[in-house]
This record gives structure tokens, sequence and C-alpha cells, in this order.
């Protein structure tokens, strides 16, 4: 089979601000019709400007040094714009990470589909119309002929990205670019998109280049994985070999550093430093410098491809024949430090209890702002955290689990219900009153981007919350000494505690990374003596590997001030990994809640079910069959009647759309609300 | 004493003004982190530049800030010294010669004759129509058609020969402080400004000051002997009557954002903050005031204000006093009139920074409402602020022009470009037109605005955290300001730290 798109030694570079930016050095590669390439990479690595090379849509400080590009045997690299044009859309197209921003407000889905069509297909306008129609009901979209003629805000997020998908067949063409087409969606809807475009390229026979940062995804989705690092790719293999046996070291560190249940009080595995600079000169192996086994020449001698088995291949000095026995070849895992396991505390009072927290926006309309209907974002849901255990708020996106931690803390005003925090009812007090209790629970944004003031100073960021509350001395600084410390001292030792050097406070936010800004966030929770933390998604916006320094950090903090966590999550590994129990949350009620062990293992619920299948699984080998779930999460505004969770049920009986179920407890710590358990009738 | 000095009321709002400016220079001073911002608006060359201009602008203001009047040669029966009842500026004094050289009516720049023909009555009795000699321009010609163009040559040449000559003698200064800062000798410090490695653009400030030495000096060779600029209908100096104008436009500009601002920040940040009835309150208010057309706001609040005056003679001792009342009323109805669209820029700015999770955040520890708006919200909406300000700048001075022409500006008596553009009206329909006027009034303002608007346009991205300003040096090894080589280092500090994606772009927008 002749390769599709052959790729040849690409250089491209970005002329900003001082030295160029060498964001793709020296890429090869090659695709088959009909293959699924994963390009797999942490953000800033060059894998978006790989693809935006490709299309020749660089920015305009973007620059091809040098290398070809050619797709079927020509290289579009010495095309002229003007033939350029009828190869993107044509032959080749893209789909993008954010299906919000890539589809235009004003202009209707079947606009902007008929826009491809009329650029590369000429066909009359019926025969569009039809083809519109055709294209739609591929990607799923139901009702697509009224749909189409619909506004891109009136379709849900991924309707949005099944139309986008649309759009990019529309053209027929033979290699797709899907760059992170799953990263801003739900694990479910993520599930059905991944599900999708393997139909579609079944189907079409279509190349697709995936460009992501998820092994998961890669691992459900590729027959080629090529691991790019710095600019370059770093190992290239089919799926198979790549996920039973990782060979650079760079692939097996991003292995080690995904959390799961299996590390549970473990340390997980840190690749320590940064991605470098890719406007510095590299003089060797790039990944040297951050590389537990770096040879001596790994700093100054460039390391060549070397084959490992079939078409696996890696460039690292570590597989090169001539060189040293391989003895030491690393194993994934071995880096893994076991911690103690934390000492089983009895369960007595709970630190937070929450019972039957409801939070309603009205909906107001007209003139004088009537109400005219609710959205109920929180509708009833109880938990119970106890100090120094982790207790997991599980759901998809619109589930409201952001809207309850925020309630717990009283800065969305709750519509109805108790937050008892070590006896004191927080709902109803006076902000003076609350204060007193404000430092004892403390929020950690998800966006470490727009949770610290960019004007302000991280030592004036730090300070906000002691002066607020009038803390002299955090207490991470009480077992370094028992005399108070100068403030300044203080925040010194605190930053230390979250591992950033103390100059760091001089600083603005902007000259901080995403892991690290994040480390400011909690440093500025932990700065007031917080009991109890409320994470929401404190590491969805960073890559995996920064997400295992945050994880640890937690973790570490956790057993050193016996902290409590809510933490508000969507990502199930993490969970696994960290939670002691987990609290399952559909449309603003809590389907199932549970110990970690009892939920994962044994998950009752349907909706429970789905999620866990729905996530992508690593390893190839398993068979997990997956439940798939019809449509998107409902509006709260107008939650279906009875199990809110029925038109989406594989198991949906009559009676599942008549009233809410019960509790059905299954264990003292363990219970759902489903009518496929038995009901419990005199608890209320 | 051979004078009163005489402080006006809008004189001691710019003297409030020069003495919040001043402590807050000092308070800056004391502040490293605070200076730091500051220090890169030195880094910009077009602001610099902007800024030497401005400055000379604003000195020619203040000078004319400081009034006063003149003793009268008599004195009263009692023996004590009688004032004119003229207002006088330092200004004036300066330029004694362009105000007291009056001519008949209207004549062409640097001309010896007047614009238009009139009835000359000739020694022998006789009388022709001819283009009459003007009194004052030109004046020392013995044969102007063949001399005048030369004469024209040989001053201004003298001009900027002199105009150079000040500028040499300003550059050594310079760089004989900036010797005497550091430790490199004076030729050093000059070679370093024009290899452009000194930490602030030596060379654009003086390029700017070049420009502004020779112009100086050659307008002020001529302006001796000619009206450089032309003269006016009444035969006045159009050179003189701008730069009186200068402060007019300073004043309205500046005490009019001065007394607007408050109403906007409050009100708007206030609105976004709270939301609730106080939004609904301050929403509906800015809406009535919007749709009440504000010249008739303007109109009827200066009209009554003018009736007041009349009828109350008493108070005002001079005719400066009366003029100067009605300017600042005039500044006080426009802020109040013209508050509404910043506010609304405002309070939706406020509306989606109230929602940012370090807002939240802040909410969590307890801050008081106070201290977000201040610490957190203020300074988040201040490149609005200052935006809008450097905006309505020019479009307050030019309402000004539009309210002259309506009647309701500054006092007739005052000279302001507004004035001077009402009047240009009328010229610019004559044959042959008469354009100086117009055009001097057009120079002035828009060298004014630009400047202005350019050195905004450098505190704003100075004083933005998130834009970083990297410094390129034609030589690694500087050996220009001492300050040069910290900034190196903290561009490289910043380059470490920031991500692979940010590292090369220099201007990180804010994440969605």
């Amino acid at each position: 089979m002749s390769a599709l798109l052959e790729i040849e030694n690409l250089k491209t570079v970005l002329h900003t601000g001082g030295n160029p930016v060498r964001a793709v050095d020296g890429l090869s590669l090659a695709i088959n019709k009909g293959e699924t390439f994963a390009l797999l990479g942490e953000s800033g690595c060059g894998k978006s400007m790989t693809a935006l090379s490709i299309m020749r849509l660089l920015p305009d400080t973007g620059e091809i040094l040098s290398g070809t590009v050619k797709l079927s045997g020509n290289d579009i690299l010495q095309l002229p714009e003007t033939l350029m044009r009828r190869i993107r859309g044509k032959l080749i197209s893209m789909i993008f990470q954010e299906p919000m921003l890539s589809l235009n407000p004003v202009m209707t889905i079947a606009d902007q589909i008929n826009e491809v069509l009329k650029q590369h297909l000429r066909l009359n306008n019926e025969d569009a119309q039809h083809r519109i129609t055709e294209l739609l009901e591929q990607v799923g979209i139901p009702d697509a002929q009224r749909r189409m003629h619909e506004f891109s805000f009136q379709f849900s997020g991924g309707m949005k990205q099944r139309a986008m998908i649309a759009m990019a067949l529309a053209g027929q063409p033979e290699l797709l670019i899907a760059d992170e087409p799953t990263t801003a969606l739900d694990v479910t809807i993520q599930a059905q998109v991944l599900a999708l475009l393997r139909r579609v390229q079944r189907q079409r026979h279509m190349a697709i280049l995936l460009i992501t940062h998820d092994l998961g995804v890669v691992s459900e989705m590729a027959q080629v994985v090529a691991v790019m690092y710095a600019g370059e790719i770093v190992e290239q293999a089919p799926r198979q070999s790549f996920f039973a046996q990782p060979a650079h070291p760079y692939s097996q560190q991003l292995f080690a550093s995904l959390p799961a249940k299996q590390k549970r009080h473990q340390e997980l595995a840190v690749i320590s430093g940064t991605v470098p600079s890719l406007s510095r000169k590299f003089t060797g192996c790039r990944f040297a410098d951050r590389c537990t086994y770096a040879l001596a020449r790994c700093h100054d001698t460039e390391p060549q491809w070397h084959a490992i088995a079939g078409n696996h291949k890696v460039r690292c000095h570590l597989y090169d024949p001539a060189a040293a026995p391989v003895q030491d070849k690393p194993i994934s895992g071995t880096a893994l430090k076991t911690a103690a396991a934390p000492p089983q505390s009895p369960a007595n009072e709970p630190l937070l209890q929450v019972a039957g927290l409801k939070v309603h926006f009205p909906i107001r309309k007209g003139l004088f702002k009537r109400a005219v209907g609710q959205v109920k974002a929180v509708d009833g849901v109880s938990l119970n955290i106890f100090a120094g255990k982790t207790l997991a708020l599980v759901g998809e996106s619109g589930c409201g689990k952001t809207t309850v931690g925020k309630s717990i803390l009283q800065l969305i005003e709750p519509t109805a219900g108790n937050v008892r925090y070590n006896g004191n009812e927080l709902i109803g007090m006076r902000r003076e009153q609350l204060r007193p209790l404000r430092s004892q629970l403390q929020f950690v944004f998800q966006d470490p981007y727009s949770s610290l003031n960019p004007r302000m100073r991280i030592i004036d960021i730090i300070e906000e919350g002691m002066n607020a509350l009038n803390i002299d001395a955090p207490a991470v600084n009480s077992q370094a000494s028992q005399t108070p410390l100068s403030r300044e001292k203080a925040i010194d030792a605190l930053l230390d505690c979250v591992g950033l050097p103390s100059e760091a406070k001089w600083r603005y936010p902007h000259e901080f990374s995403g892991g690290q800004r994040q480390r400011i966030a909690i440093a500025r929770a932990l700065a007031v003596n917080p009991r109890l933390l409320i994470c929401d998604e404190p590491t969805s916006a960073l890559d995996v590997s920064v997400q295992a320094q945050i994880l640890n950090l937690l973790n570490t903090l956790q057993d050193e001030f016996r902290l409590a966590f809510l933490f508000i999550t969507h990502n199930i590994s993490v969970v696994e990994y960290l939670a002691d129990e987990i609290a399952v949350m559909y449309l603003g009620r809590i389907v199932e809640c549970g110990r970690i062990d009892e939920v994962i293992e044994n998950p009752l619920h349907p909706y429970t079910q789905a999620l866990l299948s729905a996530v992508p699984v690593i390893d190839a080998s398993s068979a997990v069959s997956m439940i798939k779930l019809k449509g998107d999460l409902p509006s709260p505004a107008s939650p279906p009647a009875g199990c809110h969770f029925h038109p989406r049920c594989p198991h949906a009986m009559p009676v599942c759309s008549q009233s809410y179920p019960a509790v059905s407890t299954i264990s003292p710590t363990h219970y759902t609300h489903c009518y496929l358990y038995s009901q419990e009738h005199d608890t209320d | 004493m051979p004078f009163k000095p005489v402080i006006l009321w809008t004189d001691a709002l710019v003297f409030l003004v020069v003495f919040i400016v001043l402590v807050t220079i000092w308070h800056v001073r004391s502040n490293e982190h605070l200076l730091a911002p500051w220090r890169r608006v030195g880094h910009s060359a077009s602001g610099m530049s902007a800024l030497t201009v401005l400055l000379v602008f604003i000195f020619i203001g203040l000078l004319d800030t400081l009034h006063f009047r003149p003793a009268l040669p008599h004195t009263d029966s009692a023996g004590k010294s009688v004032y004119s009842v003229e207002v006088l500026s330092v200004l004036d004094i300066m330029l004694t010669p362009l105000r007291a050289n009056v001519e008949k009516t209207y004549s062409a720049p640097l001309a010896t004759h007047l614009h238009t023909k009139e009835t000359v009555d000739l020694p022998d009795g006789s009388q022709i129509r001819t283009f009459a000699r003007l009194e004052f321009g030109g004046a020392h010609l013995q044969n102007p058609e063949t001399e005048h163009l030369q004469d024209i040559g040989w001053r201004a040449a003298a001009g900027a020969g002199l105009g150079l000559l000040v500028w040499c003698g300003l550059h050594a200064i310079l760089c004989l402080l900036m010797a005497r800062r550091s430790s490199n000798n004076f030729a050093q410090c000059f070679q370093a400004v024009w290899r452009r490695t000194t930490e602030i653009p030596w060379y654009a400030v003086l390029i700017t000051l070049a420009i502004i030495t020779v112009l100086t000096g050659v307008i002020g060779m001529l302006a001796a002997h000619y009206h450089v600029l032309g003269t006016d209908k009444v035969g006045q100096d159009v050179l003189y009557l701008s730069l009186k104008s200068i402060r007019i436009a300073l004043i309205i500009g500046t005490l009019t954002t001065l007394i607007m601002l408050p109403f906007a920040l409050l009100l708007g940040i206030a609105a976004g903050y709270f939301r609730g009835w106080i939004d609904d309150v301050i929403q509906y208010i800015y809406t009535t005031l919007n749709s009440i057309p504000s010249v008739l706001l303007i109109a009827a609040t200066v009209l009554m204000m003018q009736v007041y005056i009349e009828t109350h003679p008493e108070m005002f001792d001079t005719i400066a006093a009366r003029a100067d009342i009605r300017l600042l009323f005039l500044c006080i109805i426009l802020g109040i009139t013209s508050w509404t669209s910043l506010c609304r820029l405002l309070r939706g700015e406020t509306l989606k920074l109230r929602e940012m999770e370090y807002i939240q955040a802040a909410h969590a520890f307890g801050v008081s409402h106070w201290r977000i708006v201040s610490r957190h919200i203020l300074p988040n909406v201040m490149y609005i602020v200052l935006i809008a300000t450097v905006m309505d700048f020019s479009g307050l001075v030019l309402a000004e022009a539009v309210l002259s022409y309506v009647g309701v500006g500054v006092d007739p008596s005052m000279i302001s470009f507004g004035t001077m553009i009402n009047a240009a009206r009328l010229e610019m329909a004559r044959e042959p037109m008469v354009w100086w006027a117009l055009l001097a009034a057009f120079v002035f303002m828009f060298t004014l605005v630009l400047c202005a608007n350019l050195f905004a346009d450098a505190v704003q991205k100075a004083l933005d955290p998130r834009i970083k300003t990297y410094r390129h040096y034609n030589h690694p090894a500087n050996t220009g300001h001492s300050a040069a080589p910290a900034t190196t280092q903290q561009a490289a500090a910043t380059q470490s730290t920031a991500t692979p994606a940010s590292a090369g772009t220099v201007n990180r927008p804010p994440q969605p």
C-alpha cells in the first residue's frame, strides 16, 4: 500500500520575539490510505503546527523553512495558493479542538456546509441541499432535514463537533486532520464522536491524522502512534507494540504519570522540569535534561533512529545496538515510590455535611423580569465529607458539579438545604458571620489562567486571603519552626511547600506555566489554614505529566495536614487514583454514592456503568464492551419526568418515566437511586 | 509690587492636578514594583518622542496659567499702586511683540502686504485701491518685492542654526548627566545614545528635540519681523492665537476628564459588580441622560450661567474671571454629559470580570467588596479608562469648537481652537480663501492629540504585565546605561519560566 501523505524533514519556524521558535524541527512521517495515525504529545511540542503546516494555514509569523509534504506523490508545499485552495477541504480537511469557536454563529449549519460544497463540487441547489442532509445524517444528527437550518448556538457541544465533522467530510477528503477533536467534550460524548470517526473512516477508507495528548484516545483509535517531543518525533510504532512496550523514556514516563487505580497511595512518576523552549538550539537529545536514564553522550550527540521490532522505531541512545549493553533498559513503573498507606481513621462525625442542597436559577423574561421557570442546577444533593478524606464528585459538564462546590462556599446562594461545617450551619449566614469560617473552607479553581489576577504579584495574591482573614502564619510553617515567622518568610515557606522557588513571589502570574499557576492557586488556598479544600477540576487544563505533579502535591498535602478534599472532576482515572469516596451526579442529583472500590468494582446505576465504560481504556487487550449512551445531557431547565436518566438509559422501564426512584441502599456506605434495585420507601 | 498675582478657578484646578501628578510621581518613585512598569514606558521610542512634544505643550500651557495683573504707571490717591484690569499671563509677556503687533485685517503667512485690497491715500492726495503694506510684518524691508524671499531665507537659516546650537547644548548636558550617573565617560555615553544601546531611547527624544528646537529657532527669528502664520480678521497674529489656545484645549481635555471619571468609574463598576437594583437604577440614569441631546443640555446650562454672570457683575472683577468661570462650567457640564459611554463600557467589562475565578477566590477569602473593587476590578479596567479618556480628549476639544459655533462655547473674549475654527467657517468661504487660521488650528490640535494618543498607547502597553516588552540590543556587550543589563536579565528570566507555547509569543492573550 502506497503512502497517502508523506512528510519529509519538515521544518517550521515561528518568528516571534527574539529568536525564531522551531516549532517543527525535521519531522518525517508517512500515512497510508485508510489508516489512523496518532500524533501524541504534550502541549507546546509542535503538534498543531505540524497540522497547520500540512494545510499551509500557518499564522503570519510562521514559515516553512524546508522539507516536503507529498500528498499522493505531489509536493503540496510547491503549489501556488490558488491550487492549494482546491486541496483544502477536497483532499485534506481539518477539524479543530473547539467546536464552539470553529463554527460561525451567524450562519446556519447548512450554509456553512454549502460553502464547502460550492467550492469543491458543482452541485445545483437542490442536490446541495440533498447532500447536506445526507452528510448530517451520516454523522448522526437526528432530524437533519430541520436541524440543518438551525444556527450553531442551537446545537450542543457534541452536535457541533458532529456538524464540524460533516463539514470536513463534505468535500470527500482522503485525509482528515483531527486536532484534539474530543478534548473539549465529555467522556460519553467523546465516545460517541470517536465511534463516529471510526465508522466514517471505515466507510470512506479515509486516512486520519489524529492529534491528541490523550493516551486513552490514541489506544482506542490509532493504528500507528508517533510520540512528538520538542518539535520532533521521538518514537513511532504500531499501536499494539507501543502500548505493550513503550520504548522511549519519554513515552514510558507519560505512561507512568497517568493516574490509575493500581497506583493508589503511591506517588505518581513525574517528569522533572518542563518542555524546553523551542527557541533554543539543541545539541543532543532534546529529552536528555529530563531523562532519568540520560547518558553522557545524550547531551552532546543527537540520537538516530533505532529499530526495535518491525515498524517500532525509537530515537534514543539506549537502543543503539553499537552502544553499551542494554540491561539497564528502563522498565516503566520502576520510578514509583510507595508511600505509606494513610492510617485508617475511624469514621466519626463528618467534617462537612450537605443535606438536600438545592440551587435553582430563575429564568426571567418579559418587561418586569418575571420568573417564568427555573434551572434546577442542583436539585437535592446530600454529601458527607470526613476529615482527611477525599470525596470525588463525578459527572458530565452541565450536571451541576461546580455549582455544588460554589454553593457550599456560599459563593452562589443556595435555594434550599443545609450545609453544616463542624456543626455550624453555613446557609443563611451573613457575610460578616461567614468570615471566620472562610479560612476553613477553600476553593481551587479549574482554570489556572483565570483564577489569578494578572495585575497582581504572587506575593499580593497569596497575601490577600491572609490579610482579609487576619491570619499571620499559615500552618505550613508551624512544623518548620515554633517561633512565628514574618509574613514574607511565611510566604516563602508556603511557596516551598508547593514546590516553587521563593523568588517567585515577586513575579506576575503570566510568567508561570499552567502547572505552576495551579501550584500558586493551591498555595493561596493553603495560606489561610483550610481544613477542607474544594478542588474544581484542578488538573483538567493541564498536561498529563503536570497533572501528575499536582496530584502528588495534593496527596502529600492531605497526608501532612489531614486536609479533606471535595474533588470535582470528570476524569475517572484521577478519581480512581485519588478518591476515597465517589458520588456520581447526573442533572443536579446524585445517582450513586459509595466507597471508591464499591462503585468502581460494582457500578450499579446504569449511568455510572455507562460513564465508566466510556472512559477510553489504555490497555489494548481489555475487551470491556462500551455502553453507548444516546443523545446529550438534557437541559436542567426542563429535566425529563421521573428518573432524569430514563431517556438515555438502556434499561429504562415504564415506571422510570413516572416518578424519581427512591434510595436503594446496597451497603452502609453505598447507595443509588434506581428502580433496578430494591426501593426503600421508609427513608425520606 | 509691579504686579498682582491672579489665580482663576481653572488655574487653581490646574495647580491641583499638577500637585497630584507630582505626589503620584514621588510615590511611584519610592516603590520599586510600581516603578518597574513605568520604566517600560521609557523603553518605547514613539512613547518617549510623544512625551517630549507633550511636555512642550504642557510647558506652554502652564506658562499661560500663571496669571497676574500688571501695575499701572500711576498710583491712586492713597499712594497705592493701581493694577490694570487686563489679566496677563507669563506667556503673554514672553510673546509681547506678537500680542502687540496688530495689523488692520487678514494677511497671509510671512506676507508684507495685506490680504485684501483697500483704498489708500497717496501723499499727493489721490486715492488708489491696492494691497497696503503691513504695519509690522516685513516693515523693515525697503523693497519687499526683491528682498522679501532672501530676507526670509537668511532669517530662517539663522534661526535653524541657533536652534541647532541650543540642541547641541541640550545634548551635551544630557551626555554629561549620563556620564555622571554611570561609570562611562562622555564619549562613551555619546556613542551609546546614537548606537541606541541606552535603556531609554534617548536618540528618539533627541531627534524630536532637534525638530522642536530648530522649528522654534526658525519661527522665533521670523516672528520678530513677520507674522509667521498670518493674521486674522482683526489683524491678530495667528501664531499667538494658536499658542494661547493650547491652554484652553488642555484644560477642557483634562478637567472634563477629571470631572467625568468619578461618575463613570463609580457608577460603571458599581452597576457591573453589584448587579440587581443598583444596576437597574444606574442603567436607567445613563440611558435617560444619553437620550437627551447633550447640546441642548449644555446650551441650557451655559445660557443660565451666562445670565447669572451678567446679573452678578460685582462677583467678577475682571473680564478674564468672567470668561474663566464660564469655561469651568463648560467643563463641568461637558463632564456630566459625557460620562455615560465610558460608564457603559466599564459596566460591561465589570460584568465580565466579576465572573472571573480570581474574583470568586477573593470572595472565598471573605475579602470586602471595597477591596475587591479597588484591587481586582479597578486595575483590570484601567486600560479601558486610559484609552477612553485619550479618545475623549480629542473629542472634547472638538466639542468645544462645535459649542462655540452654536454660541454656547467658551467666552468670545477667550482665544481657543474652537473660536478659531468657528471663525474659519466664514474665512473658508471668502475669495481669495483665508486658509491659514484653520491650518494653524488643525496642525496644533493634530500634534497635541496625536502625541496624547501615542503616549497613552505606550503607557497602556507598559502597564499591562501580560505584554512583555523585549529590548533588542545591537551590541550584546553593551556599554550603555548601567540599568540596561538588568532588563536583559529580566527578559531572560521571564523567558525561561514561560511555557514553551508562550516563550516565543510576545503577547499572550488572556485565556478564555
